[in-house]
């Protein structure tokens, strides 16, 4: 059984700044990362991969220098990288995105080994759609199960998967067949360290590229032809402010309590 | 001429950042405080895996045969999160390159494996004895041919990893009647050899989590195949090795520093006294500047000293210089970094405190600056008279 990664190269948007006046993302001298949420789907796949013996391929679609991105899956383990790269991929909405994702992973099926699971980052911190995962697999037409928080079984001879689906405030167990899409969330395990002789290993590995002479797409379905969306403006959303709880120095404990309600209710303290 | 770094060293820096941030920086203040053994023993586990045991080893011995001058920014990277564990990285890299150049082929494929892979924890380097510290030549812990085996007799101080080192690289003399120096033999000891003693833990002032001992030999018999190098050669040897020792904790000493600037200068841009950011103020200001001029002025010099050494060129000099340097500008950049964070710079609240105390030991062992300024007048005044 082969599973594939889908990774994006995103920039490290905890330094990104908006220009003020052009309203533009500033891009210079900003290091690119893989999309965190990513890194996540790639361990998971490298945990199943180290149980169960399947394959890893890892897939990105971008400009050239994401090969990067993927020689990192590489340095982890992988033990395919192929990078989507063509002018006509360019300009590409969600919808565009998912045909050419799809499309690469419909060759992985046929040429490599069957694919029967697709795993991704629940979204990417740069367009943080949460849309390409679901189309690559409507575009399969394989199960999808977003927000996955763990792997509860997976079955390979009875080809089913049993996973815990992270909702606000509660957990959804549900179990799918094989084929399936997995969006995956942070909290689903903690990502390995590359060892060094595998990065330096990787250095000299080199990357598969596909352009559209391989996928042979029609080009109305892809780049910016294929899009019916855009980006009309990009804008940094107003800092909400804070509030005040209480008061510290007259009631610390009954302020501590009060906080404590507070961040309960909106489930941000682990129970 | 080339200063950046290749793409291979940035990927090892890049590496060691990352697991430093991730694994050693949320756990450096609890291990010097609780010297929690066992958390240290997992995170050493854990980089052996990654590949940092050697870096300067072949890949045939199991390392990573990835150069001294990534060895160098690995070790400093280590030290930004936690000096304790990059001085136990850097004598473990030390002993298997000390094993690599002198041992013969059944002892490097023997030892050099478990100390990469971390089957050995630690691995230690035993010369150092009460009465001869700066003056290794003088020691008196004696090695006794006995038929196929050796006897030692005597004892060692301040070693490194001691209780969870594998194996002891250690000398001791073998002929009393030759001249100093002359007459010191190296072995190879495995931990749990009976009459190896591992004796007390010293209560250091800093590095907590790295355990630091006195080692007692009783009788302790080894076979006479336990010998590297040659008869009576072993003070070259432990001269040559301290060497390469020295860019090691050099880059440790500036990983300390560069963490306590780090940490003071971003600090000072958010305290705020007499309504300004105390970062506007011209006295830190120039604090700022000294210590990271400094500490840049270190990092060229020991980048420098692994060069010529990962190239082949002589570099006994460059790296004491480098090591005196880095050393002293690191306790210099602690000593501003705690003046910038005032009281709460003297708390343990913040680690400042305990940058300070990690830093001190550096200008001490693997030398103190006073024999690297010995080292660096001998070679320079060797060039005028």
């Amino acid at each position: 059984m082969l599973i594939v990664v889908c990774i994006k190269q995103v920039p490290d948007t905890t330094q990104v700044q908006i220009d003020p006046v052009t309203n533009t993302l500033v891009r210079e001298g900003i290091p690119f990362i893989v999309n965190p949420y990513d890194t996540h789907a790639l361990e998971e796949a490298l945990r199943l991969k180290d149980h169960f013996g399947c394959q890893v391929a890892a897939i990105s679609m971008g400009p050239p220098n994401a090969e990067a991105t993927l020689k990192k899956a590489l340095a982890l383990g992988v033990d395919q990288a192929i990078l989507l790269s063509d002018r006509v991929f360019g300009g590409a909405d969600t919808l565009a995105t998912s045909n050419v994702l799809a499309a690469a992973i419909r060759k992985l099926h046929a040429e490599v080994d069957q694919v029967g699971l697709v795993l991704c980052g629940k979204q990417t911190i740069d367009g943080d759609t949460a849309q390409v995962g679901p189309g690559i697999a409507s575009r399969l037409e394989y199960q999808q199960l977003t927000l996955v928080d763990k792997i509860v079984s997976l079955d390979l001879s009875g080809n089913m998967i049993r996973v815990s689906r992270k909702l606000e405030g509660r957990h959804e167990i549900v179990e799918a067949p094989l084929p399936a899409m997995l969006t995956v969330v942070r909290e689903l395990n903690r990502p390995r360290y590359p060892k060094v002789p595998m990065r330096l290993a990787a250095v000299e590995a080199s990357v598969e590229v596909w352009n559209n002479q391989v996928l042979k797409l029609d080009e109305q379905r892809i780049g910016l032809k294929g899009s019916p969306t855009w980006v009309s403006r990009i804008f940094s959303p107003e800092r909400v402010q804070g509030e005040i709880l209480g008061d510290g120095y007259a009631d610390p404990a009954g302020t501590a309590e009060m906080l404590i309600e507070k961040l309960l209710a909106k489930d941000m303290l682990p129970i | 001429m080339f200063l950046d770094l290749t793409e291979e060293q940035k990927l090892i820096q890049d590496t060691a950042r990352d697991f430093a941030k991730g694994e050693l920086e949320p756990v450096a203040a609890q291990l010097d405080q609780g010297c929690d053994r066992g958390l240290l023993l997992a995170n050493l586990k854990k980089l052996a895996g990654l590949g940092f045991m050697g870096l300067n080893v072949k890949e045939q011995y199991g390392g990573t045969e990835a150069g001294v001058v990534a060895f160098s920014v690995a070790i400093t990277e280590i030290a930004r999160a936690c000096a304790s564990t990059a001085v136990t990285l850097s004598v473990n890299n030390m002993v298997c390159e000390v094993i690599q150049a002198v041992g013969n082929e059944e002892q490097k494929m023997k030892y050099i494996p478990k100390i990469c892979s971390g089957e050995y924890p630690a691995a230690g380097f035993a010369l150092t004895e009460t009465g001869a510290g700066s003056d290794p030549s003088a020691m008196s812990t004696q090695a006794t041919k006995d038929g196929d085996f050796y006897v030692l007799n005597g004892s060692k101080i301040f070693i490194t990893s001691a209780p969870y080192a594998g194996v002891f690289v250690v000398w001791a003399v073998t002929d009393r009647e030759a001249p100093k120096g002359k007459g010191i033999s190296c072995f190879l000891v495995e931990a749990g050899t009976p009459g190896l003693i591992i004796g007390k833990e010293e209560h250091k002032m800093g590095q907590h989590a790295s355990s630091t001992n006195e080692l007692l030999f009783d009788n302790c018999r080894v076979p006479a195949s336990a010998m590297m190098g040659k008869l009576n050669d072993g003070f070259r040897i432990a001269v040559a090795e301290l060497t390469g020792g020295r860019i090691g904790i050099g880059s440790l000493a500036l990983g300390v520093g560069l963490a306590a600037m780090d940490f003071s200068t971003r600090y000072a841009t958010e305290r705020v006294q007499f309504g300004q950011k105390i970062s506007s103020f011209q006295a830190l200001q120039w604090m700022v500047a000294d210590g990271y001029t400094e500490l840049e002025a270190s990092r060229l010099l020991l980048m420098n000293a692994a060069w010529r050494k990962e190239n082949g060129r002589g570099f006994a000099k460059e790296a004491s210089m480098a090591k005196l340097y880095a050393t002293e500008s690191a306790n210099r950049a602690c000593y501003k970094a705690m003046q910038m964070l005032g009281g709460y710079g003297y708390t343990q609240d913040f680690p400042i405190e305990r940058y300070t105390r990690d830093a001190r030991i550096t200008s001490i062992y693997e030398g103190t600056s006073e024999i690297q300024r010995l080292i660096i007048s001998r070679e320079i005044l060797r060039n005028f008279s």
